[in-house]
């Protein structure tokens, strides 16, 4: 049993990709109670998609992806807003042109400059490619979504439960939704490396849906979701050492799983009632 | 941008000014941008401290457009606001707004305690933690609504009534001079209201101002001294009998009732 488990832990590459995963989970748990509860997911997919120009464009001329992703945001943020503004364009259809059409620019930018490979990898991972370098950045990232929310974390309560004190007090509702939206990407440029692209909202999902079926009170929910986050990263990782199976589906299945578990444990206790 | 970030949790450098009013309304006129007739027109009004009083109108009269404008939720488009002698945004802390039901997330998960605690927010800003101060006054908030066993409830599992106590209870917790209610008699239960008008009452007797908006007439004689009919201009100010005439509410509400009958004799019953 011991051998089974150190064993893949002996190559230093699968060692990065484990600890890529564990630390992307717990970066991405945290934001989803928040995702989840503010009703975000939609506008949270987008964000994941869109700024894959901003990352293609850092990929190619060699800059770091985090401020790739981190100005594409910026410029996806204020493209929502700005089409939105006047409330002749529907919020969620401005996301929605937005996202699409910045995605597909992505996707162009990716097949004219790079091989069919690299394409595979944005979209779905490669966790065991991941540098000393990328891991450096995951756990910055982590550090700064931990920090921002531990920092900001009255300010995320009042803004998701009553905008209209939030305002009456001084504090923009619109700031606080712009700065989760600035995590999210950041969370991605993570996240891409390890599940990629298309699978980047299971994480930013998941955790919380499943958590909020268990815990009532936030703090719960967020350590729940980090917990689950982390199970999903090793039991994935370990299946897809063994079982040979892509790692990026195989973390975000065992989410999926445990989502039903808790569903199913929430539904019995409230028939037992 | 950057000083509106520093709005939040600005200590207050505007003293209210003796012998101001404590809300004195000039000249405002609103629209919505997406609407084209004006919401409010020529809106002229003075509350003074220690006065409690009641908002009425038919539906988009343009009561909560009032109340926002006030507490900083709209833009002022023309004509001023002034709270206790400086324009209504300038200090943060004077006014504490109760939102209407729909206006709040009641599913987010939070409990009672953090709810209140979000009236001393205000007085905290950015980054600051909530003091032995804060908390105190959380604790004596809470008793004062006589929902202290509720504290560490999520507010999602309260009643209408029970909720409208912690909103009450954030608004004793922000110790604001003027208090603007939009509408908090909706869904709530008769002892709840009871201690919402006692506390009003208590409140103003400190010398605050309170603004109670309500479509519910019948109340009116029995908890408030003064009336303010509104549609879309201000339609009758004064004593709640002068303001509740047959001909006001067959103006304000498009029909002609009881023409002939004294109301206020059954809506006094």
């Amino acid at each position: 049993m011991v051998e089974w488990i150190i064993e893949p832990l002996s190559y230093a590459f699968i060692m990065r990709g484990l600890a890529a995963a564990i630390l992307t989970g717990i970066a991405c748990a945290v934001l989803s109670a928040f995702v989840v509860w503010r009703g975000m997911s939609f506008v949270g997919d987008a964000m994941a998609h869109a700024i894959l120009p901003g990352i293609v464009l850092a990929y190619i001329t060699g800059t770091s992806l985090f401020f790739g992703a981190l100005g594409m945001a910026v410029i996806v943020a204020a493209g929502i807003g700005w089409l939105s503004r006047r409330g002749e364009i529907k919020e969620d259809t401005a996301i929605g042109v937005i996202f699409t059409g910045f995605f597909a620019l992505g996707i162009l930018m990716l097949s004219r400059v790079t091989s069919y490979q690299d394409l595979t990898h944005i979209l779905f991972g490669d966790i065991l490619g991941v540098s000393t370098g990328d891991l450096t950045i995951m756990l910055v990232i982590m550090v700064i979504v931990l920090a921002v929310i531990f920092v900001f974390y009255k300010e995320l309560l009042v803004t998701s439960f009553d905008p209209s004190h939030s305002i009456a007090i001084g504090l923009s509702p619109e700031l606080v939704r712009y700065g989760l939206l600035m995590l999210i990407a950041l969370t991605v440029v993570s996240a891409i490396q390890v599940v990629g692209v298309v699978l980047v909202l299971a994480l930013l999902i998941t955790p919380a849906a499943a958590a909020s079926q268990l815990a009532r009170r936030l703090p719960a929910i967020i350590g729940l979701s980090v917990l689950f986050a982390v199970i999903s990263a090793i039991v994935g990782f370990y299946a897809s050492y063994y079982a040979n199976v892509a790692s990026g589906s195989a973390v975000v299945l065992t989410l999926t799983v445990i989502f039903g578990i808790s569903f199913g444990v929430n539904t019995l206790k409230n028939r037992i009632k | 941008m950057v000083t509106k970030l520093l709005d939040y949790g600005k200590p207050c450098d505007t003293p209210a000014i003796a012998d101001t009013p404590a809300l004195l309304v000039t000249g405002v006129n609103f629209s919505y941008p997406q609407l084209n007739h004006r919401v409010l027109e020529n809106i002229n009004l003075v509350i003074h401290p220690g006065e409690n009083i009641a908002l009425v109108g038919p539906n988009g009269a343009g009561k909560s457009t009032l109340i926002k404008l006030v507490a900083g939720l709209e833009k002022i488009q023309a004509g001023t606001i002034e709270v206790y002698g400086n324009p209504a945004t300038a200090c943060k802390h004077r006014i504490s707004l109760v939102p209407q039901r729909s206006q709040v997330d009641w599913s987010f998960p939070v409990s009672v305690r953090e709810v209140v605690m979000m009236g001393r927010y205000a007085h905290l800003g950015w980054v600051k933690r909530p003091r032995q101060e804060d908390h105190d006054r959380v604790e004596a908030a809470l008793k004062r609504l006589e929902i202290d066993c509720l504290a560490e409830r999520q507010v999602g599992d309260l009643s209408g009534g029970q909720q409208q106590r912690v909103m009450l209870a954030r608004a004793i917790a922000h110790d604001a001079d003027l208090l603007l209610l939009d509408e908090p008699l909706n869904h709530v239960d008769i002892a709840t209201q009871e201690l919402i008008f006692h506390l009003l009452e208590e409140l103003c007797e400190q010398g605050k101002a309170a603004i109670t908006s309500t479509h519910d007439l019948g109340i009116l004689p029995v908890h408030f001294c003064r009336a303010v009919f509104i549609d879309r201009q201000v339609i009758a100010d004064g004593a709640v009998d002068e303001v509740l005439t047959a001909e006001n509410i067959a103006r304000a509400y498009g029909f002609e009732f009881h023409k002939q009958k004294d109301l206020s004799q059954w809506l006094n019953g």
